[in-house]
């Protein structure tokens, strides 16, 4: 059982897809300006990540070496399209601001890496158990920086207000740009830290 | 619609796909290159010329595939995604193939980028985005020339920046990648103004 919280760690923080490998870039800037946006693009993107880890290392005794590539993207995009339907049946106002990004799962690196690195050796369990924690880890990054955007750009969370109405909204927060900035002060953070700790050693 | 409407509707999809919706810097798709091939200015312009070419090509077959076969056989809502990244791996495959034995000079010149192509969001992105929109076969190729001239724009002058930063003083919270990540926020800022060009 301990094995199995290692693995669901390891993706919350030590290799954190979207902080640490910095990969995934995309959504986390795209769909972080609002909180119901960053938290229907974790749904579908768990409903990738998870089933397609299980199925491909499921199969890993039987695909060939030389087309594994090809098999994964085909299992992915089979999963994407299941996670692509149920969002647009059960969420679709949301689904529609952001329905380029959920179809765009299918290319997303941090599934494909993942089917690649870990699904592809290792047994059932632990590739469940690495999906779980790869969509806890991309999940709670992508959530932190929407709540951060939506509460400063609307002062709102979810649609709820939250900040007195007397607050003046800036603007800016929930417009591109901010996306960029938000990704670059934590890259700095995260770096800053590691160096820090790597003089330590 | 007269033939003129017609032409008028092109430049503006050609202006907002490229300039205004800059893929980038306000669409967000293709940042693994952006931040990881501007570090120079030649690989930056390698990498924009093999987009170009890859995302005009796979913009016709995708269209192609969606008019001929998805719609025709009412499979757009189930197959569509499996359909788009199958083919578009496949011909990327193909066309690097095709250069590595046909132009051995241009395959040095790009062929390191095409790989890179295959898992490259914008690719993928210019399909769906051209089918989302419903455009017809013209309006779909001008998208993707459009999309991919942004990326271009954007390449070029992330690489140009960083070029002089490197004999420059970066604060030292932000030496690294943060930077790139900072200037993209502040040229996404200057992109913001041509918001409302187009009605």
């Amino acid at each position: 059982m301990k094995k199995y919280f290692k693995i669901i760690w390891d993706g919350i923080t030590p290799t954190n897809p979207v902080l640490i490998i910095q990969i995934g870039l995309c959504s986390v800037i795209a769909v972080s300006n609002s909180v119901e946006s960053a938290l229907l693009m974790t749904f579908a993107f768990s409903l990738v990540m998870i089933p397609s880890n299980i199925i491909i290392s499921s199969i890993r005794k039987f695909i060939p070496n030389e087309i594994r590539v090809p098999i994964f993207v085909v299992v992915i995009a089979a999963f994407t399209t299941i996670s692509a339907l149920i969002a647009r049946a059960y969420f679709t106002a949301v689904y529609e601001l952001i329905k380029l990004y959920i179809l765009l799962i299918v290319v997303n690196c941090i599934i494909i890496g993942r089917a690649e690195a870990f699904a592809y050796n290792h047994t059932v369990s632990e590739s469940l158990f690495d999906g779980i924690g790869m969509t806890i880890g991309y999940g709670w990054v992508l959530t932190a920086i929407a709540v951060v955007r939506e509460l400063l750009g609307k002062g709102t969370l979810a649609g709820i207000q939250v900040l007195p109405s007397s607050y003046q909204p800036a603007l800016i927060m929930i417009l591109p740009p901010a996306g960029f900035l938000m990704i670059g002060i934590l890259v700095g953070a995260l770096e800053t830290y590691l160096r820090k700790k790597g003089d330590k050693k | 619609m007269s033939f003129s409407h017609y032409l008028v509707d092109l430049a503006k999809i050609f202006v907002s796909s490229s300039i205004i919706n800059n893929i980038i810097l306000i669409q967000f798709l293709g940042l693994c290159s952006y931040i990881g091939l501007t570090d120079n200015m030649s690989s930056s312009i390698g990498m924009s010329f093999a987009v170009i070419f890859v995302t005009v090509c796979s913009a016709i077959l995708a269209w192609i595939i969606d008019h001929w076969i998805l719609i025709p056989f009412h499979l757009q809502s189930a197959l569509q995604i499996t359909a788009f990244v199958l083919v578009i791996g496949s011909f990327v495959g193909l066309v690097e193939m095709y250069l590595k034995k046909a132009s051995p000079n241009l395959y040095k010149a790009m062929g390191i980028y095409l790989p890179l192509i295959a898992t490259n969001c914008i690719i993928m992105g210019v399909a769906f985005i051209n089918s989302l929109n419903n455009y017809d076969f013209v309006q779909s190729v001008v998208e993707a020339i459009g999309i991919s001239l942004g990326y271009t724009l954007a390449m070029i002058m992330l690489a140009g920046i960083r070029e002089r930063l490197r004999n420059s003083d970066v604060p030292q919270f932000f030496k690294g990648k943060a930077i790139a990540f900072m200037i993209s926020g502040i040229l996404a800022l200057a992109f913001l103004g041509f918001q409302g060009m187009i009605k």
